[in-house]
């Protein structure tokens, strides 16, 4: 037996243990849709290299890993930034904490309000093995729903995972809709104390309807021994807007991977994003954008550096079906590796059915510019700073595209940890 | 006149349009027995009277292919191929091997005058060499003697295996090992023909060389294996074209190209791939799965593919280069045009290994009708491959709402001081390019033609002047009904 | 000031510059002068600590220090200034930001206080009124869009920033108009005094009519071939280097 089959048997084996006490397990449809996804997981296994989608990103380390659930008790405060925003969920190793939050009207833990989301929970999963994995056990999440026409300002997700002294494994699943016109900046944050092992695997289900507008931050911070496997799957219905822009600075092996359905005219998509990846550490986005209406531009920038010994991976699709006329889309990655260990694999790709479209893609990978290095010594920047500089000025044109300056202010501090941290 | 200027002509004169080569040649064949077995490949290596070492490599070869299964990751779609209902050997029957061209049957000789390859070389003006390959045997060489004089070798590969068999033995497999992949694998059982070019040190071949490829019997198979070997500051160029006849049903290409350059030596070589496309609902057509790639085994060596794809239902390969010396370059330039229900997954692996290795991708992929067409590429920077650089361009045309434009590049680095730039756009022609050249006198498809020639033009210049006007009006006609 | 003995160095193994022996004293202003090709450049970069340039012998310091042990940015802060011929361009990086950097870092190795933005905004600001520049200049990224001329208008708005001791101009004049021309020459003369001495390498004569050497020296085939007061310059100009030289 190989390892691929390893891991997904402990999952399976947790679930086919739990599958009466987790939460709706009573419930007959959300039983009949763990069952399901459970037998496409068992189908399908932990992704092996072998798949395409998963080539670059080896999921061995995490197979041979025995993941339990956490027993932690959600309201142990561990030590979170402080609040930025006016409401905020905070999730304990996947586990709402509710005396650490404070929710808007219309926003409710997934494990009360998982009766009333039937239709709901499920509705954009695509046969993904993570998406199956997070589905036969998730626990918990958020269930957000911003009313038509509200603009519901700054709201902060939380994840943090504790040290349990063993392996834990949580798959939040986050169901967010916004109504007709709803505007919603969500600063969403994961976190893990630096020597606990956990998988945190979660699967955002995002709707935005007409007119609507999401913007998406999401920093990873996760520990250094922490994996994190998140899938956002989005709609965006016309007019409306989805920008999601992720920072992976942490954990051990990371995988951000977003799937973003642009399915009425004039629907628009920015994704950006930038990877700091330091010894030690595997980072890889992967993005797959479906142009499926007319007129819909989108826009995705991703900046990835690695130091030390580490891997960065960037794949994006963007898929133009024939309905999806004057499509005008645009992607660009950049890699800069900053030491002779690091390695990037990257693969952009365009697949396109209909003709009177505008798409291109572009990749670049270098080191630092040695005569923009030198140019700055000169000037009498020691050689640190410089390169500091340098990166920071790589990743401007990933991050000038986050406005919001709560946004901007936990993202600046974000970077700039990493680079005082990880700095060569 | 150049091959493909003679087609044209005979297409601009046919009445139906559609593919200007499906003509058959009636001439007395000799097959082995359909379907494939240890026997056939048995067969085949007796037929030329192979060394022994020969047959053990082709049967390694068939054994591993057994065990191999076919390929599905391409983004083409088809009726599986039935392998044993194809012939593996066929060849014009003829009682004595011809000496010289006086002895080959006329028929075939009127049949290459006729794709404008003039085999006699009195008949040639314009000093290339040719090999031609009917099926799966090589009829003729031509200029042989002049070529010998310089030291070239260029002949037969079947001709090369008897009178220099330690150059073959060396190099054969080399660059592509008999298990490298499900059709390589396969023509390594069954390999017929093909060319052998070897430029000894130094030598800059005075004349293009060339060969042309035709499959004119039913139900077979070609699967030729093309050898050129570039000793040590040595320089050569190369030309390739193919053609079949027009039948219903598909034909399998399974060829296999082999390119080494030693230290500063250059290869160039070129394709114009013209093979059957099948009709406009997609019937019949040639099935072409080829295996090329090039050893840049020498500081400062330079390898240059260029092809230009017209043809074939379904086109399968990816020109390679192993970028081995330090300062060695690799380029792949291509167009590749799919019309009606064509499908073509092609590209190129630029594998940088040498220090400061250098290799450039411009490819222009033009899908028109229903066909679909994705360029795949692979540029992997290995650790050591310091000051590497590379450069891609990838530009796809669409003509018409039916037609799908596929970009799959990879990039795989491991050196920091690897420098990689890949862009890649897709576009369709303007209303407003179309109008104004047809303001200015200009008919739809005469305007298509000249635009889309305009996007080809950075691949089109790469090819020898002999080619390069002739591919351009291929392209128009290649295009034919797919406007207006 | 700066003082130069028979330095030679080389790039990819080939010899450039051929036993260099120059003195700039204190106060002075030098121009070198010489045909493409004759090792200008290759003197300059070796005196402001590029990679890629071996010195295979001889000495350089500069008040008495080793100037060729140093780094680049050590160079900086002890008081050199490179004026490139080919700024470099630096997206993402706005040059307020870079200059204040840049001034900070050499003030600190100094040993004097840093200024604050405040502060900062304040001294840019006079700078780039004495050298009749717009102020938009701070706002873009450094060099990126710019013409050729703001480009060396930018260099001498840092020149003017970092008040060095020693600015070596490599061929600043290259591709400029006239207004230009005496943008930089203006900002030189402004700090010509007893404690700044300059080197000033150019191809023409031209931007010697606005800064007046005390010296000019002709650099042919990596080597120092003639030495004159400012008349030699003109007869540079009147007579080609191969006369002259001869």
């Amino acid at each position: 037996m190989n390892t691929m089959v390893t891991g997904a048997a402990s999952f399976l084996g947790r679930f086919e243990g739990l599958r009466e006490r987790l939460p709706g397990g009573r419930t007959p449809w959300v039983a009949k849709l763990r069952a399901e996804a459970a037998e496409s997981f068992r189908a399908q296994g932990l992704p092996g290299r072998r798949i395409e989608a998963w080539h670059y990103t080896d999921l061995g380390v995490l197979a041979q890993l025995g993941f339990t659930e956490a027993l932690t008790l959600a309201d142990e405060a561990p030590a979170l930034p402080p609040t930025r925003a006016a409401h905020r969920a905070v999730f304990v190793d996947g586990r709402f904490a509710p005396a650490l939050s404070l929710l808007p009207p219309g926003a409710a833990p997934l494990s009360e309000a998982l009766e009333a989301t039937e239709g709901r929970l499920g509705a954009l999963a695509q046969n993904l093995p993570i998406v199956a994995l997070n589905t036969m056990l998730f626990e918990d999440g958020l269930v957000l729903d911003v009313p038509a026409g509200v603009d519901a300002g700054e709201m902060e997700l939380l994840s943090f995972a504790t040290h349990a002294g063993r392996a834990i494994a949580f798959h939040p699943r986050h169901l967010i809709r916004l109504g007709e016109g709803a505007k919603l900046t969500l600063i969403d944050t994961s976190l893990g104390e630096a020597e606990a092992t956990y998988l945190h695997n979660p699967v955002y289900e995002i709707a935005v309807a007409e007119g609507a507008t999401l913007s998406h931050i999401r920093i990873q911070r996760e520990g250094r021994a922490g994996f994190q496997l998140s899938t956002v799957l989005a709609t965006v219905q016309a007019g409306g807007t989805y920008d999601n822009f992720t920072l992976n600075a942490g954990g051990r092996l990371v995988r951000n991977e977003i799937h973003v359905a642009l399915q009425g005219p004039k629907a628009a998509c920015h994704m950006n994003g930038a990877q700091l990846v330091a010894e030690g550490q595997h980072a890889d986005t992967t993005t797959f954008l479906d142009h499926a209406a007319p007129d819909c531009p989108s826009r995705q920038t991703y900046k990835t550096v690695l130091a030390g010994r580490s891997r960065g991976v960037f794949q994006g699709k963007i898929l133009v079906r024939q309905a999806a006329q004057r499509t005008d889309g645009y992607q660009m990655n950049q890699a800069l590796l900053l030491s002779d260990d690091a390695e990037i694999n990257a693969k952009p790709q365009l697949e396109i059915y209909a003709d009177d479209v505008k798409c291109s893609h572009g990749a670049t990978v270098g080191a630092l510019d040695e005569a923009q290095l030198f140019y700055l010594r000169a000037r009498g920047i020691p050689a640190s700073i410089a390169r500091a500089m340098l990166v920071e000025a790589f990743l401007t044109e990933a991050i000038e595209g986050v406005t919001n300056p709560l946004a901007q202010e936990a993202l600046s501090e974000a970077i700039s940890g990493w680079w005082q941290k990880e700095a060569v | 006149m150049p091959a493909v200027a003679e087609t044209i002509e005979t297409v601009q004169s046919a009445q139906e349009g559609g593919y200007k080569f499906g003509f058959e040649t009636k001439i007395e064949m000799e097959f082995a027995p359909k379907g494939l077995n240890e026997d056939i490949v048995r067969f085949i290596s007796a037929k030329k009277g192979e060394p022994e070492w020969l047959l053990e490599w082709r049967l390694k070869a068939y054994a591993m292919w057994l065990k191999m299964e076919e390929p599905d990751w391409a983004a083409v779609s088809y009726p599986k191929f039935d392998y044993q209902d194809a012939y593996y050997y066929a060849a014009p029957k003829n009682k004595v091997v011809p000496k010289s061209l006086d002895e080959v049957d006329p028929e075939l000789l009127r049949t290459y005058e006729k794709l404008g390859i003039p085999l006699r070389e009195q008949e040639r003006l314009q000093g290339i060499a040719v090999d031609a390959v009917f099926d799966s045997v090589s009829v003729a060489t031509s200029y042989k003697e002049r070529l010998g004089k310089e030291g070239i070798i260029f002949c037969s590969i079947s001709e090369a295996v008897h009178t220099h068999p330690e150059l073959v033995k060396q190099y054969l497999g080399s660059v592509v090992p008999q298990g490298d992949n499900y059709f390589a694998c396969l023509n390594s059982a069954v390999f017929t023909d093909g060319s052998f070019v070897y430029i000894p040190k130094g030598v800059r071949c005075p004349m293009e060389l060339s060969t042309y490829f035709r499959i004119n019997a039913q139900n077979t198979g070609q699967f030729e294996r093309t050898l050129i070997v570039a000793e040590a500051g040595s320089h050569v160029s190369y030309l390739e074209g193919c053609t079949a006849p027009q039948r219903d049903e598909n034909q399998m290409h399974a060829a296999v190209v082999e390119l080494v350059a030693m230290d500063d030596a250059t290869i160039k070589y070129s394709t114009v791939q013209n093979w059957y496309p099948g009709d406009a609902e997609g019937k019949g057509g040639i099935y072409n799965f080829v295996t090329k790639r090039g050893a840049c085994r020498g500081a400062r060596s330079k390898i240059s593919w260029t092809q230009v794809e017209t043809g074939s239902a379904i086109t399968w390969k990816y020109p390679s280069c192993i970028l081995q010396g330090d300062d060695s370059v690799g380029e792949f330039y291509s167009v590749a045009i799919t019309n009606n229900r064509q499908q073509a997954d092609t590209g190129t692996k630029m594998w940088h290994i040498g220090k400061n290795t250098r290799s450039t991708i411009v490819s222009k992929g033009i899908s028109a009708g229903h066909g679909q067409n994705t360029y795949r590429g692979l540029v992997k920077i290995s650790p050591k491959a310091t000051g590497a650089r590379n450069f891609t361009q990838c530009d796809s045309l669409l003509i018409g709402d039916q037609c799908g434009a596929h970009t799959v590049p990879y990039i795989e680095n491991r050196c920091a001081s690897a420098k990689i730039e890949h862009e890649a756009t897709t576009s369709r022609i303007a209303e407003d390019q179309l109008f104004y050249c047809r303001a200015r006198g200009l008919n739809q498809e005469e305007a298509v033609g000249l635009i889309v020639n305009g996007f080809c033009r950075e691949v089109l210049k790469e090819l020898p002047m002999e080619f390069a006007v002739e591919a351009q009006k291929l392209l128009a006609i290649s295009l034919e009904g797919s406007v207006g | 000031m700066l003082k130069i003995e028979n330095l030679t160095a080389e790039i990819d193994g080939k010899e450039i510059l051929k036993g260099i022996t120059l003195e700039v004293p204190a106060g002075e202003v030098h121009a070198i002068m010489g045909p493409n090709g004759s090792g200008k450049s290759t003197l300059s970069y070796v005196l402001s600590g590029r990679e890629g340039y071996e010195i295979t012998g001889g000495t350089a310091t500069f008040n008495g220090i080793d100037l060729l042990a140093m780094e680049p940015e050590e160079r900086a802060a002890a008081g050199v200034f490179l004026a490139f011929q080919y700024p470099v361009e630096l997206p993402g990086v706005g040059n307020a930001n870079f200059l204040r950097t840049a001034l900070n870092a050499i003030r600190r190795a100094r040993g004097e206080v840093e200024v604050d933005a405040m502060q900062f905004l304040k001294l840019s600001r006079a700078k780039i009124k004495a050298l009749q520049m717009s102020e938009d200049m701070l706002k873009r990224n450094v060099n990126v869009g710019f013409s050729g001329g703001e480009k060396k208008r930018n260099e001498v708005l840092q020149m003017a920033m970092l008040e060095p001791k020693l600015a070596i101009l490599d061929e600043t004049d290259s591709g400029l108009d006239i207004d230009a021309l005496k943008v930089v020459a203006d900002g030189v003369n402004a700090m010509r005094g007893p404690e700044f001495s300059a080197l000033v390498i150019t191809h023409y004569q031209r931007l010697l009519d606005h800064i007046t050497p005390d010296r000019v020296h002709v650099l042919m085939g990596g080597r120092i071939v003639k030495t004159g007061g400012p008349e030699l310059a003109l007869e540079l100009e009147a007579e080609g280097y191969a006369k002259v030289a001869a």
